[in-house]
């Protein structure tokens, strides 16, 4: 079934087996676990079906962030929503042997789940905010190495599965328990079968929320294969990497998880802030939970040339990790002047909330719309960048957008 | 007569379901190859050698094949870095030679690159003078603006 879907998802193709009547035959014809299509390699928009205005950062793992523009929707859709891979998507997916094993020292007894298993847990569904750690990085000084990712590796989707809670519940848990790590089925880029491209996890706190999801669908749908497909962890209002996508494994320690990129540098920011360019150890580094409070304008794109007498609407979405939102303003004079956006409240804990506003310029010119959001417990974007950290994480700075009247 | 006309639509008949016959079965056959082949290889010109001299074609200052640029060490580079990884992943990054030394460090230790012995300073020396950090301050100003009529 997962192997037509992939199938059927290529657009053209759709038509010509429609139109034939084709469709059952061919499904019926392919070999079991075949996939002709090579996701290495080709053209980004079509494999995955992404949006032009997509903006491809690398293609060897694929990383791809969205532009503030095409984020307008409530519901991030999958065309819009930004490829953080860190190895090769695993080639011959077959769903019906597909498994989840959970182990690791603090489970009671070791268990492995088929999807179908998996699936007679009650089902859940939640918007979930996921951004990328290492989103704004670009605008780090002294640079910060990785991807160059701008505004657009953010996205919130509905992910629906069954709750890690409810599993690691059946499954048994010790008292010592106190992180869960993921394994995926991704290969290291190196080709080297004995190394993980990443795998890292959350603490068991974090693990029990309701949120919390072993997510089978995405905006009601399988999820896509750039995505997890078919299976992803996916712990909202946290960097993106603590999601695992194409689950296989989940291991329950009794100590901080060990995985790829859950030490050195990676995922982490210096315990104790720092000058611009130092060295940080890497004991001296703290692994990055709940992401910080973050706004974008989605409307209008930047570069709007609109008349005196007009009006203009803005609005955008505001998110803040584990918290909610408590305001968001915006700034036509770099700052000097706030006033306050009409605010949606959020659709469930860890979804991005909705801002809108309806702006009046006094006098022709040139103009920056700045926005900025609050959370729940006071902290405010900052306008300028906030403190520098050797990866070039969590820039929370204002985004802003040009404006001309005339 | 009439047996003749009887055979003549008979012929007619034959010759119309044996076209259409021909039309599905040639219709059927390249859906089944487009299914199989969906660059539809078959059709793209044969002199696909050519591409192995383009690995090493420099055009305006940039080796075509990775967007690097085509200074000294640059071979170095693409033989060195981009079997594991794309180009994008140099070109995107800007660092002083410490910070490159730090990077090839850490794929060194964490993602299986080999011992780079003496080209090693040769390609940080090209990484270095290529791909500089540049100063952003604390904000930069807006760039690149597509200015629009918002209707």
């Amino acid at each position: 079934m997962g192997n037509r879907r992939d199938f059927i998802k290529k657009g053209s193709l759709v038509a010509a087996s429609t139109v034939l009547g084709l469709e059952i035959v061919f499904s019926n014809n392919l070999p079991k676990g075949m996939s002709p299509i090579i996701l290495d390699e080709g053209d980004f928009y079509t494999l995955f079906n992404k949006d032009k205005d997509m903006v491809i950062l690398n293609d060897r793992p694929w990383n791809a962030e969205a532009q503030a523009h095409i984020l307008d929707d409530e519901i991030t859709p999958a065309s819009k929503m930004f490829v953080r891979n860190n190895g090769i998507i695993p080639k011959n997916i077959d769903v019906n042997n597909w498994k989840l094993t959970i182990d690791g020292e603090s489970v009671e007894s070791p268990r492995t789940f088929t999807l179908s298993d998996l699936k007679k847990f009650p089902k859940s569904s939640y918007r979930l905010t996921l951004e990328c750690g290492g989103n704004g990085r670009s605008e780090f000084d002294p640079p910060a190495k990785g991807n160059q990712w701008s505004i657009g590796a953010v996205s919130c989707a509905t992910w629906s599965g069954l709750r890690l809670g409810d599993l690691l519940t059946e499954v048994g848990v010790n008292d010592d328990a106190v992180y869960i790590g993921y394994y995926g089925a991704d290969t290291h880029l190196s080709g080297s079968a004995d190394k993980n491209p990443i795998s890292r996890g959350v603490p068991i706190s974090k693990a029990m929320l309701d949120e919390t999801l072993i997510a089978y669908e995405m905006n009601g749908e399988d999820i896509p294969i750039a995505h997890g497909y078919p299976l992803r962890l996916v712990a909202g209002g946290w960097p993106a990497s603590a999601s695992g996508k194409w689950l296989t494994k989940l291991v329950v320690r009794n100590k901080v998880h060990d995985g790829a990129k859950m030490g050195g540098q990676s995922y982490r920011v210096p315990c104790e802030s720092v000058d611009p360019g130092t060295k940080v150890e890497d004991e001296q580094m703290c692994i990055i939970e709940s992401m910080p409070v973050k706004s974008l304008i989605t409307y209008p794109k930047s570069g709007a040339m609109i008349t005196l007498d007009r009006r203009l609407a803005i609005r955008g979405h505001a998110w803040a990790g584990e918290l909610s939102i408590k305001q968001v303003e915006y700034s036509i004079d770099f700052g000097a002047t706030w006033l306050s956006c009409e605010l949606k409240s959020a659709h469930n804990r860890l979804a991005w909330q909705r801002w809108s506003a309806n702006i009046k310029f006094p006098k022709k010119g040139y103009y920056e719309v700045w926005a900025r959001a609050t959370d729940g417990q006071g902290t405010m974007q900052p306008m300028v960048l906030p403190g520098w950290n050797p990866k070039g994480y969590l820039n929370n700075a204002c985004h802003r957008i040009a404006v001309k009247v005339s | 007569m009439d047996d003749k006309n009887f055979l003549l639509l008979i012929r007619k008949i034959f010759i119309v379901t044996l076209l259409l016959s021909l039309v599905a079965i040639g219709l059927f056959s390249s859906t089944c190859y487009y299914y199989l082949d969906p660059q539809l290889t078959i059709l793209q010109p044969k002199n696909q050698e050519e591409p192995i001299e383009d690995i090493n074609l420099i055009k305006d200052g940039i080796h075509v094949s990775t967007g690097l640029i085509a200074n000294e060490g640059v071979m170095l580079v693409v033989q060195n870095c981009t079997s594991c990884h794309s180009s994008k992943m140099i070109t995107q990054n800007r660092a002083t030679k410490e910070g490159w030394r730090s990077m090839i460090k850490w794929m060194q230790q964490t993602q299986n690159l080999w011992d780079l012995g003496a080209n090693e300073e040769k390609i940080i020396d090209y990484l270095a003078a290529n791909y500089p950090p540049q100063k952003k301050g604390r904000r930069a100003i807006l760039k690149n603006i597509e200015w629009y009529e918002l209707d």
